[in-house]
């Protein structure tokens, strides 16, 4: 079946390759046959619509990716028109429950876009690249305040970065109040510089009469391992990664001070100027929460020196200490590795292939993480294409309904069934807890109840004529 | 049957319930019936803080290094509830008081693994696949068990309230995984039931078509089994949460009597690093939860308590000193909860390694001084059925320990 001028081109790249001295990363030669289009389009969109795979050969495949890696080149204004309108923000939360109402809403219509998203975006490979990210950086809605932090999180930290440098989108998730406030660094403080912030501030209040307040958030507080932990087991270096626990909690008082806190409006900024430096290091209170943004408050940072993975952070950086750390982790070798090793098993295989994750972690070391290039060297890669690779994955919850939806072609405006479907089985958008994000393999999803639920969520979505292969074994593989 | 059944419950084996019959009449039931003897494993993920789950209120060091989330004595207010005079039962635990008393509740404290992980992720991986350290284990210690115990194909012997199959029983034995038994079947009739069963059983893929083959044969099962609502014994109330809920899946599987030999459940949301709370709080609220949820569990089974282990699991425990946040951050050793009649209850087993500063683990955790496989092995040979000789299946690269002599000769 190999056509003679392919394989020809093929040995002369791989010559071209090597005589240049540029790493040996097979470029492929793409097939452009039907099943390869599908292929494509079953790994790199949330599923084909009726006519697309025809559509994507008539393109050319390379022309199509190409054109995927760069998603502002396509038109999607199709799909604005069908995005939910997201509740407004309350300029200010003055309860608890006020809070809680503003973030469960915010969340539920998020939910409603992403689904929305997959569905009926053009832009097919950046949602999914979307989804990869916020999964790697997961933040759980459920957990206190965070699901008011969720829709800026996906639009601002993760969104604009999916296709840029990791440093950039690692930084945006770093300085996000979601990712601050669910890992608990908001909270985290240099013991010593926090009674000494709790001390004066006392002082402040007896000097005026008040009496300090009950419960206050201003209570002793020290370090708080959370973040600096999950930075270098997921976000960065991999749980293998070798680091140690001293690294963590290097880490974790380097970002001492990253806090989340009111913007700084000229009338507070005055009155901190009166008050002194503690006044505007006052770390935030619970009901400032609503309209918070990230802050460096740097009586709450430890300011010594550290020692993260064998690299010296010299005393005094402030801020700056964070990111150095971020650098550092960034560049970390372990890094282009556990990243690399997630996007083969995200694109190519439940077992990445070692050759391919060694040679797309050379490519994220080369571009400095440049992670349309990471993911191109995935997705152009022999490995992609191979015959065993085709049909070797399963889909994910949320893969299923949504390539049910696209499979039948059908207009979709009320997204709840597919949520309820995907609450079902297991795999609710920003409902993951733990940090890990949710699985990517077919142990996890494939079980016997799960089939069962699937066959249901196929009768629903589908309708009675097509559930019996949407339900069926061929549309659980892509 | 019914009435052999009616005297069971009525006469000898009364005592069987509290715990306090002899073995072999536990057995004489067990024959009576056709039934397995059974294994509940609850996973507590996210690290419970055992140090407040199972207090030491008799160390000084507990309340020295927890000053605002440190349980208080027995008698003082909201005090914990005294179980041998050192270890003590969180208030909000004190459903189970009652099981402590009649000898079917026993707890392995400074159990944990003999690796040193903090993460969550590994450390659960680690204690259910049974070999810490090990990540290319592909199967979970339950399926093991279940492969070299049985050759009944019926997936039915393993079963996880779960919508996701947890690691534990992840494996080529079937098992299982439902959320709740009365949505387990396939709409669209008959027809669509059979087409779809007669296309899986065609794929080539042996994920697909063992699950399917799995599911088909469980549905059937179960619809004959166990129709409609089900009705709790007269009295007992589960708790409305989701882990209440899976407690009650788990009687309702249990009672209608498809050979479950293995149950799988978790209790969340225990990774308390910030305001973890003592007596009130998160924790409270979440150790008030899972007690009840067991109580209930337990009064619901009855006489199959005779026959049943509640085993309770959590990935570590949780650093000896609050953080600054009223919390408490990753540590290492934990406590492990057994239920039920085979269960040679009313004591705290383990070797204690105190908190004083140089007996923690690294200067901050809890020591871990039983291996958690110790516990699950004397479960599997002394509780369940399997042998010595095939202990090494389920357990690789593991030799046990002598027996902490948990399980009722």
């Amino acid at each position: 079946m190999t056509h003679p001028m392919r394989t020809t081109a093929a040995s002369f790249v791989v010559l071209l390759a090597i005589l240049v001295g540029a790493p040996a990363t097979p470029a492929v030669d793409f097939p452009t046959g039907r099943d390869a289009v599908e292929h494509a389009l079953n790994r790199l969109t949330f599923g084909p619509r009726p006519g697309e795979v025809e559509r994507v050969q008539k393109m050319g495949l390379s022309a199509w990716i190409d054109q995927q890696l760069s998603p502002t080149r396509i038109d999607d204004s199709a799909l604005t028109s069908r995005l939910p309108s997201m509740p407004q923000k309350p300029s200010t939360i003055n309860s608890p429950q006020d809070a809680r109402r503003y973030g469960r809403e915010a969340v539920q219509v998020l939910a409603a876009a992403k689904i929305t998203r997959a569905v009926y975006s053009e832009r097919q490979l950046e949602e999914v690249l979307v989804d990869f990210w916020f999964n790697h950086f997961n933040v759980f809605a459920g957990k206190g305040r965070t699901s008011l932090f969720i829709p800026e999180y996906e639009r601002e930290a993760i969104r604009p970065h999916v296709l840029g440098k990791f440093r950039d989108l690692l930084g945006a998730t770093a300085k996000s109040p979601a990712m601050l406030f669910y890992l608990d660094n908001w909270l985290s403080a240099d013991p010593k510089a926090a009674e000494q912030l709790a001390a004066q501030q006392r002082q402040r209040r007896a000097g005026r009469g008040q009496q300090p307040p009950q419960n206050a958030q201003n209570r002793k507080r020290g370090l708080n391992e959370n973040y600096g932990r999950e930075l270098l087991e997921l976000h960065t270096l991999g749980v293998d990664g070798g680091y140690t626990q001293q690294d963590v909690i290097e880490v974790a008082r380097a970002f001492t001070g990253w806090t989340i806190g009111r913007p700084e409006s000229p009338a507070r900024g005055r009155l901190a100027n009166r008050r002194g430096r503690a006044a505007q290091a006052a770390p935030p209170t619970d009901m400032d929460l609503g309209d918070s943004q990230f802050r460096f408050v740097r009586a709450l940072h430890d300011s010594g020196a550290k020692v993260v993975l064998g690299q010296r952070i010299e005393a005094g950086g402030g801020m700056e200490d964070g990111e150095r750390v971020l650098d550092i982790v960034a560049a970390h070798p372990a890094t282009a590795r556990h990243i690399a090793t997630k996007l083969v098993r995200r694109f190519v295989n439940d077992d990445p292939p070692e050759a391919l994750v060694a040679r797309v972690a050379a490519r994220f070391r080369e571009t400095n993480g440049d992670l349309r290039e990471v993911v191109r060297a995935v997705i152009t890669s022999p490995e992609f294409f191979a015959a065993d690779t085709r049909r070797a994955k399963m889909k994910t919850p949320l893969e299923f309904v949504t390539s049910a939806v696209r499979a039948t072609g059908r207009d979709m405006s009320d997204a709840r069934p597919m949520l309820r479907a995907l609450q079902q089985l297991g795999m609710a958008p920003y409902q993951c807890q733990p940090p890990t994000g949710y699985d990517d393999t077919a142990e996890t999803w494939i079980t016997a109840g799960a089939l069962v639920t699937r066959m249901n969520v196929a009768q629903q979505i589908a309708g009675a004529d097509r559930a019996t292969i949407i339900g069926g074994p061929e549309f659980q593989k892509r | 049957m019914i009435s052999r059944r009616v005297f069971v419950k009525s006469g000898a084996m009364a005592m069987v319930s509290l715990g306090f019959a002899p073995s072999f009449l536990a057995r004489a039931a067990e024959g009576a019936t056709g039934r397995k003897r059974l294994l509940i494993a609850i996973f507590q993920r996210g690290a419970v803080d055992g140090l407040n789950m199972i207090v030491p209120y008799g160390e000084a060091d507990y309340y020295k290094l927890r000053p605002s989330i440190a349980i208080p004595k027995p008698g003082a207010a909201e005090g914990a509830v005294d179980l041998d005079g050192f270890f003590a039962l969180h208030p909000r635990m004190a459903a189970l008081k009652p099981l402590w008393d009649n000898s079917s509740l026993a707890i392995v404290h400074a159990c944990g693994s003999p690796d040193t992980t903090r993460s969550h992720f590994d450390a659960q991986d680690y204690m259910e696949s049974a070999t810490p350290g090990v990540k290319s284990t592909r199967d979970g210690w339950l399926n093991r068990y279940l492969q070299a115990t049985g050759s009944d194909s019926s997936p039915l012997r393993g079963v996880a309230v779960a919508r996701q199959m947890p690691r534990s029983m992840q494996g080529h034995a079937p098992t299982l995984a439902v959320g709740n038994v009365e949505a387990f079947n396939v709409r669209g009739g008959m027809g669509a039931e059979r087409e779809l069963e007669d296309a899986f059983k065609g794929s080539s893929d042996s994920l697909l078509s063992g699950s399917a083959k799995a599911a088909f044969e469980a549905m059937r099962t179960l619809r004959t089994a166990s129709g409609g609502p089900y009705q709790p014994a007269a009295g007992v109330e589960y708790p409305r949460s989701p882990f209440g809920q899976a407690m009650q899946e788990i009687a309702r599987i249990a009672k209608s009597d498809v050979g479950l030999e293995i149950a799988f459940a978790e209790a969340t949301n225990w990774d308390h690093h910030v305001a973890e709370g003592g007596t009130q709080g998160q924790i409270a609220q979440r150790l008030d939860d899972f007690a009840r949820g067991l109580a209930a569990l337990t009064q619901d089974l009855g006489e199959r308590m005779s026959e049943t282990v509640i085993l309770t699991m959590s990935e570590f425990g949780r650093a000896v000193a609050e953080n600054g946040n009223r919390g408490t951050d990753h540590g290492h050793g934990n406590a492990m909860l057994l239920l039920g009649g085979p269960v040679k209850g009313r004591k705290v087993y383990g070797k204690w390694p105190g908190l004083g500063a140089d007996q923690r683990f690294e200067g901050r955790d809890l020591a871990v001084t039983t291996d958690f496989r110790d516990v699950f092995a004397e479960v599997s040979t002394r509780h369940l059925s399997l042998t010595s000789d095939a202990l090494a299946r389920v357990f690789p690269r593991f030799t046990a320990s002598s027996p902490l002599g948990l399980i009722r000769a």
